[in-house]
């Protein structure tokens, strides 16, 4: 942000010095949402100069509006046009229509809910014995070690086509990729430490050689042969599978059993009517909100809520304070499986909204529906501990009981 | 036991209708209407190559390809050539629709994508020239090299060539049969190096022309859209119909008022949406019986031949009685 961008609005616009990238705002930033909300539709974030939304509306607003909020120019703090980016930039999360359009086309027909019908039978059969294993153990667990990172990385990585060997690189590289969106703070520097060999690992599986017949790589490559996207994009487009699809449900996972435990009602509840199980998901990306922001660029002057934005600006859209705005939600800090959480943004909206969320509902309806067969309460043992991440957020550790049904 | 109500969200509660905000004549038999909405909301997003659904009186659905500018997010484009043949959706489109006249739109949908390509050969045969409209705008922005080659029974019968003529000077051929004769496919198109795509949307003589030439190109190098088909799906029904949930055993009235979604939630039914434009896919729902009245940008052609599942936001009903798996 240079200071010829932004001076009109100065005097009116809310400003804040919080970090929401720093320790205190990782570990709880619902106080500061809500400061942030009641503030007004747009404030300021002086610590970076970035334009932050964090109702509701103009979240969901500005996540539409592809033509005046683009994603070309990063959707992290680093702005393209003025600083290199880590890795080359994705040909979805950090592009534009008209560039974004085949690749989209692509992914959305590889990862549509067709394609899942042919692997719904398999990752409903898969959890049942993971799940047994650990209720006949005593039941007592790490379910982030032991459940909500295990179970997907049981099955997406089969599906997408990938080798058995190194798959232990996918977590380190999503987190890193996600760290990379925010400042380069001891979290993004941590990271940096190991990531090369790591994106040198992500890189070669996405080539066609290394991607197993009929996967979702392999698709990408068949893609390739039609046409519609070229061989030169079909590597990167494999990466955005590798990035995207593991962090995310694991934490999306991690967010449902949490809230179930820490909910024993809803978990009951859930237990009598399973056609809730569906809801259980949404309910608790809704409530957690495992990606929690992202940014975007303002193409021309925006006026959004009240503000013009200028060109060239970054804009901080806050998820997860969306998705807890009171202005929308009714009690939007319960964790309610009678509550219809249609229209969260945790998965974003619009052109760029997460292309996996279907397979991270299939994967999270398979778990829970083998948990609820075999489980007849979920409570915590322990005090659950955060892992920080600049955009996602995380459970390090969740130390939990299964009860046998 | 039943769901809070939300509160109200920016999504369609209802069929998505729109107005006709202008309708002009562009040339000999075409004419082009402008649709968007009263408070100039975002329509549902879309790619070159798109068409929508226009659901006529008495139910007729007839497909047009969107022409507009995909930056403004309010307002679609058709044109709409007369066609002499006929059977009401052209004539009404021509005779009777009116600025200010709401009109159900379903869609958009893209059977014809634009894909990437360092030379694209656009090939029009008279009211082809619409979906070739916004790929060429595509194009501009993607820094590729293009041409175009259009041609039509007269030059007074070609929508929008002065414009094209205009803005891109020689990249555009235009070619009046009277004039000059077929359009020069064979020359034209040439012998299809690597990195060349050729696109052609016409006439059935003028896409076997480029078939025709185009034989030993590589897989994916030439796309052709056939003017849309007259709809051969059974009408649209405009009045209420019955939707019977059968794993809950409950039954429930959708009027023309409301969304599939919104009676079964009505009903205390828990079912997942997102967009609620038919575009993300989140309320996908099996149907047991009856023939869904698909409206959303999904479902392919086959899927929908299929009738086994709906997007319920914005899909209907063909006839009086649809069976879901709710």
């Amino acid at each position: 942000m240079t200071d010829t961008t932004y001076h009109a609005a100065s005097t009116e616009l809310p400003h804040f010095d919080d970090d929401p990238f720093g320790p205190e705002l990782l570990e709880d930033p619902h106080p500061f949402h809500a400061r942030l909300r009641d503030s007004g539709p747009v404030a300021y974030l002086e610590r970076y100069g970035v334009f932050a939304l964090g109702r509701y509306e103009q979240v969901r607003a500005a996540l539409s509006d592809w033509q005046s909020f683009i994603s070309g120019a990063g959707v992290g703090l680093a702005n393209f046009r003025t600083e290199t980016p880590w890795r080359p930039p994705s040909l979805l999360l950090e592009a534009d229509p008209p560039h974004h359009d085949a690749p989209r086309a692509v992914l959305t027909s590889v990862l549509s809910s067709r394609a899942l019908r042919g692997l719904r039978d398999q990752w409903f059969a898969d959890p049942e014995s993971l799940v047994d294993d650990l209720v006949k153990r005593g039941g007592e667990l790490d379910a982030v070690s032991e459940l909500a990172e295990v179970f997907p990385l049981r099955v997406f990585p089969d599906a997408v086509g990938l080798a058995k060997d190194g798959r232990e690189n996918l977590l380190p590289y999503g987190s890193h990729a996600f760290n990379a969106f925010g400042p380069r703070n001891a979290l993004v520097q941590d990271g940096e430490a190991t990531i090369g060999a790591v994106a040198e690992w992500i890189g070669e599986q996405c080539a066609r050689d290394r991607l197993a017949p009929g996967g979702f790589g392999e698709q990408i490559w068949r893609a390739a042969d039609r046409g519609d996207i070229t061989a030169e994009q079909a590597p990167l487009i494999v990466r955005s599978l590798l990035t995207a699809g593991v962090d995310t449900t694991v934490n999306g996972i991690s967010a449902v059993l949490s809230a179930l435990a820490r909910n024993p009602e809803q978990y009951e509840l859930m237990r009598r009517r399973p056609e809730l199980i569906r809801v259980a998901f949404d309910e608790a990306v809704r409530f957690e909100s495992p990606v929690q922001t992202f940014f975007r660029v303002a193409e021309q002057d925006v006026s959004l809520g009240g503000t013009v934005i200028p060109a060239g600006s970054k804009v901080l859209m806050f998820l997860g304070s969306a998705n807890r705005d009171p202005r929308r939600w009714v009690q939007p800090d319960r964790f309610d499986l009678q509550r219809d959480p249609s229209g969260h943004v945790g998965f974003g909206m619009g052109i760029h909204q997460c292309a996996g969320q279907h397979i991270a509902r299939l994967e999270a309806e398979a778990l829970l529906t083998a948990l609820v067969r075999r489980v007849r309460r979920i409570e915590l043992t322990g005090t659950p501990r955060r892992k920080h991440n600049n955009t996602l957020r995380s459970w390090g550790y969740l130390p939990l009981r299964l009860t046998e049904a | 036991m039943t769901l809070p109500t939300p509160m109200p969200t920016a999504a369609t509660r209802t069929q998505l209708s729109l107005t006709v905000l202008d309708k002009r004549r562009e040339s000999d038999g075409v004419v082009s209407v402008r649709l968007g909405q009263e408070d100039a909301q975002r329509l549902p997003d879309w790619t070159p190559g798109a068409h929508i659904d226009l659901i006529l009186p008495g139910g007729l659905t007839r497909q047009y390809s969107l022409c507009g500018d995909r930056w403004d997010p309010a307002t679609y484009r058709i044109a709409v050539l007369r066609e002499s043949a006929s059977r009401g959706g052209s004539a009404y489109v021509h005779d009777q629709l009116s600025p200010g006249d709401n009109v159900l739109v379903g869609g958009p949908r893209n059977n014809f994508q634009l894909v990437p390509a360092r030379d694209y050969r656009f090939v029009a045969g008279g009211i082809g020239i619409t979906p070739i409209l916004p790929m060429i705008q595509a194009v501009e922005r993607l820094g590729s090299s293009w041409t175009l080659l259009y041609g039509g029974r007269t030059r007074a019968s070609l929508a929008f060539a002065d414009e094209l003529t205009a803005r891109y000077g020689d990249r555009v051929l235009i070619h009046p049969q009277d004039e000059f004769g077929l359009l020069p496919v064979a020359d034209f198109l040439g012998s299809g190096a690597p990195g060349t795509v050729a696109y052609c949307c016409g006439p059935a003589p003028l896409l076997a022309a480029v078939d025709a030439h185009t034989a030993g190109w590589r897989a994916g190098s030439v796309r052709t859209e056939r003017f849309v088909a007259a709809a051969t799906e059974p009408p649209v029904r405009s009045e209420a119909f019955e939707v019977v949930l059968a794993r809950s055993g409950r039954s429930v009235r959708v009027t023309p008022e409301c969304s599939v979604l919104d009676a079964v939630r009505d009903a205390g039914v828990p079912v997942l949406s997102s967009c609620e434009q038919g575009l993300c896919g989140t309320c996908e729902t099996g149907v047991l019986e009856g023939t869904p009245d698909h409206r959303d940008t999904l479902l392919d052609d086959d899927e929908r031949r299929q009738g086994d599942r709906m997007m319920i936001c914005v899909s209907r009903s063909c006839g009086d009685r649809l069976v879901l798996d709710l």
